[in-house]
């Protein structure tokens, strides 16, 4: 502690305050303070720059590149990384960076929707669980259990073998259901994680006195059950968009997921990571490998980032 | 001293019920609190004293509104307090504060000194105008001795001592009539005990304040309050004057416990009478009939395992104070 205690003499003169200073005029909060503290953190600024990029990729990829990526030329087919084609061409003579920066697209809608998604309602689910116990927590816990117990890939199957695709089907339909698949099977995993953390803050002291002070469900939640229970969540948030992404393209080359034409980097791994591919022609492996190695990392230092900033006691 | 009542208790009851197997049946019930009934006059500063275990805590958190009773009632100049709903509880809450035993636990860790001492003005927007809030916490916290710059620093920034008294700040933000201290020193070293309970009473002789002060710390009790209440295994033993409980003590119990603080006075080791109970605390799932305390009393008789002993006045030697014993009597320990 900076200052010794001094039990000062304040009499009734209780105006005769010292003079604030700058620092103290403006008020501060947990978030304004997390604010000044990541423009501080030179990890957020790259992956928040990282992920900049690929958001803007996946918006406007004609801005990246002019060849098409649909055009095919078998001639070229698994041909090496040249100066025409940077990154090589795949088995039917697509270029593969093209196909790589349009396939930015379906990946990261269906890695930040999936995530969003489970995000969201894990949060919400696991919040009203934890915190109102009872009767709604046992169901909603129950609820859980049941699509916990589904495997991811299992379950992703028979859904969307339930509500199939064909050509005809609109893009975002598609992406949009395999976002609702995965969504659907990986919610209770963030809402048990939500729900212990929860358990853990909610019999502190602190809870107590808003109670005590008249805080209304809702505030004691959002200013103080929250705050403090949204570490984990957000680590394991950002690890399992990577898994969003990974699954979609395991869903994809079982052929219910996204189909071709439909282009993501989860289609173009499927695709190269055929029996003798690897060794014959890597580099179709190896590019949309690594951007979607980066996406990934990109997320997960943001999410680093941002806890790391959320806890003043790490300032 | 007025003796108007702010705060009056009248056999309040809790009952934990506990539950076993998959349905969750009630098998039985801790009774943390059983019939407990006092007085708090404006201004006045009441102790509860008692081993861990004895319901002390819970009554606090009764008198916070924080549990529901199980029975009994609760009147806080005039209103009862556990019939109150909505609009009219957030009110009456303005009114009865407290302050908690962990300095670490009771300050949320995210938020700033401003925030927190800030918190009951944003839930009760009339009190403070918006613009003056930020002023007013200064105020409460320059009122605590605390440095009104340091507004925008975290608990963890501040020792234990100081972190209680940013919790004192918060509780005096409504101008309560009543504080709650629920244990407020027992956390802290001794040097700061002293501190933090000075700034108690000054803030009591300020604000015209009524404490109900809870601690297992008998001379601290001594020192703030002007009556104590002892409490065993959910009920009250014993009420009266400080003067009365620690000078001329009836309830076998309060002797037991008086003869138990550590007097600094090297030539009387040795000499001085030590009542030392045999046994343990009965189960409170389980309370002993009649009088709790007849399984540990060196009194106790036939008709203490019978009859329930009143709280009522009974004769102490010089006076009459309240006890719970059938055979009270005034006896010197401290």
């Amino acid at each position: 502690m900076t200052e010794p205690l001094t039990a000062q003499e304040v009499s009734g003169a209780a105006g005769a305050l010292v003079p604030a200073t700058r620092a103290a005029d403006e008020g501060r909060s947990l978030w304004s303070d997390a604010w000044a503290d990541l423009r501080r953190n030179p990890f957020f600024w790259v992956s928040a720059v990282l992920i900049a990029v690929f958001l803007v990729m996946a918006a406007f990829p004609q801005l990246f590149t002019s060849t098409d990526p649909y055009f095919a030329d078998l001639a070229h087919a698994r041909e090496k990384p040249s100066a025409e084609a940077w990154f090589g061409y795949d088995g039917q003579g697509h270029d593969v960076y093209a196909r790589t920066i349009y396939g930015a697209r379906s990946s990261i809608l269906v890695g930040v929707f999936a995530t969003l998604f489970t995000l969201v309602i894990g949060s919400l689910f696991g919040i009203l669980a934890g915190y109102s116990g009872g009767s709604l927590d046992a169901l909603l816990s129950r609820l859980g259990d049941i699509f916990f117990a589904i495997p991811l890939l299992l379950g992703g199957i028979l859904i969307l073998y339930t509500f199939p695709s064909d050509l005809e089907t609109p893009y975002l339909v598609v992406v949009g259901k395999v976002v609702l698949a995965l969504g659907l099977l990986g919610w209770p995993n963030i809402a048990r994680l939500m729900r212990s953390s929860v358990l853990q803050v909610k019999p502190n002291d602190y809870v107590q006195a808003a109670r005590a002070l008249g805080a209304s469900p809702g505030r004691i939640i959002l200013s103080h059950i929250l705050p403090n229970s949204l570490a984990a969540v957000i680590v394991v948030s950002t690890i399992n968009l990577g898994a969003y992404i990974a699954a979609e393209a395991t869903l994809s080359y079982l052929g219910i997921g996204l189909q071709p034409p439909a282009i993501s980097w989860g289609l173009a791994i499927s695709e190269a990571s055929g029996i003798g591919l690897i060794r014959a022609a890597p580099h179709m492996l190896l590019f949309p490998s690594i951007f979607l190695s980066l996406t990934v990392l990109a997320f997960i230092m943001l999410g680093d980032a941002v806890r790391d900033a959320l806890d003043p006691k790490l300032r | 001293m007025s003796r108007e009542v702010i705060l009056e208790a009248d056999n309040l009851v809790k009952y934990y019920p506990i539950r076993a197997g998959v349905l969750r049946r009630t098998i039985g019930q801790v009774k943390a609190l059983d019939g407990v009934s006092f007085k708090l006059y404006k201004g006045e500063t009441l102790g509860i004293v008692g081993e861990s275990g004895c319901g002390k805590s819970t009554l606090g958190r009764m008198l916070m509104r924080l549990e529901e009773p199980t029975a009994g009632t609760l009147t806080f100049d005039g209103v009862d307090v556990y019939t109150q709903k909505g609009a009219a509880m957030r009110r009456l809450r303005r009114d009865i504060q407290i302050v908690f035993q962990d300095p670490y636990t009771s300050l949320n860790p995210r938020k700033t000194v401003g925030d927190i001492v800030g918190e009951p003005f944003e839930i009760h927007r009339d009190v403070v105008p918006k613009g003056g809030r930020r002023r007013r916490v200064q105020e409460l916290l320059d009122l605590v001795g605390l440095n009104p710059e340091h507004i925008n620093r975290y608990p963890h920034q501040f020792s234990g001592g100081q972190r209680q008294r940013i919790g004192i700040a918060r509780g005096l933000a409504l101008n309560p009539k009543v504080i709650i201290c629920d244990e407020p020193v027992s956390a802290l070293d001794v040097s700061v005990q002293a501190q933090v309970v000075n700034l108690l009473e000054k803030l009591q002789s300020e604000f015209g304040l009524a404490y109900v002060f809870i601690a297992h710390d008998l001379s601290v009790v001594r020192h703030i309050s002007d009556r104590v209440g002892v409490m065993y295994l959910g009920t009250m033993v014993e009420l009266g004057d400080e003067e009365q409980i620690y000078s001329r003590p009836t309830h076998p119990y309060t002797q037991a416990l008086l003869s138990a603080v550590p007097v600094p006075d090297p030539t009387l080791r040795g000499r001085r009478e030590q009542i030392v109970l045999a046994g343990d605390v009965p189960s409170p799932a389980n309370p002993p009939s009649g009088c709790r305390f007849h399984t540990r009393c060196w009194k106790a008789q036939q008709k203490c395992v019978t009859d329930v002993p009143l709280l009522i006045n009974r004769p102490d030697g010089r006076g009459a104070h309240d006890s719970a014993c059938h055979f009270a009597e005034a006896r010197v320990v401290v």
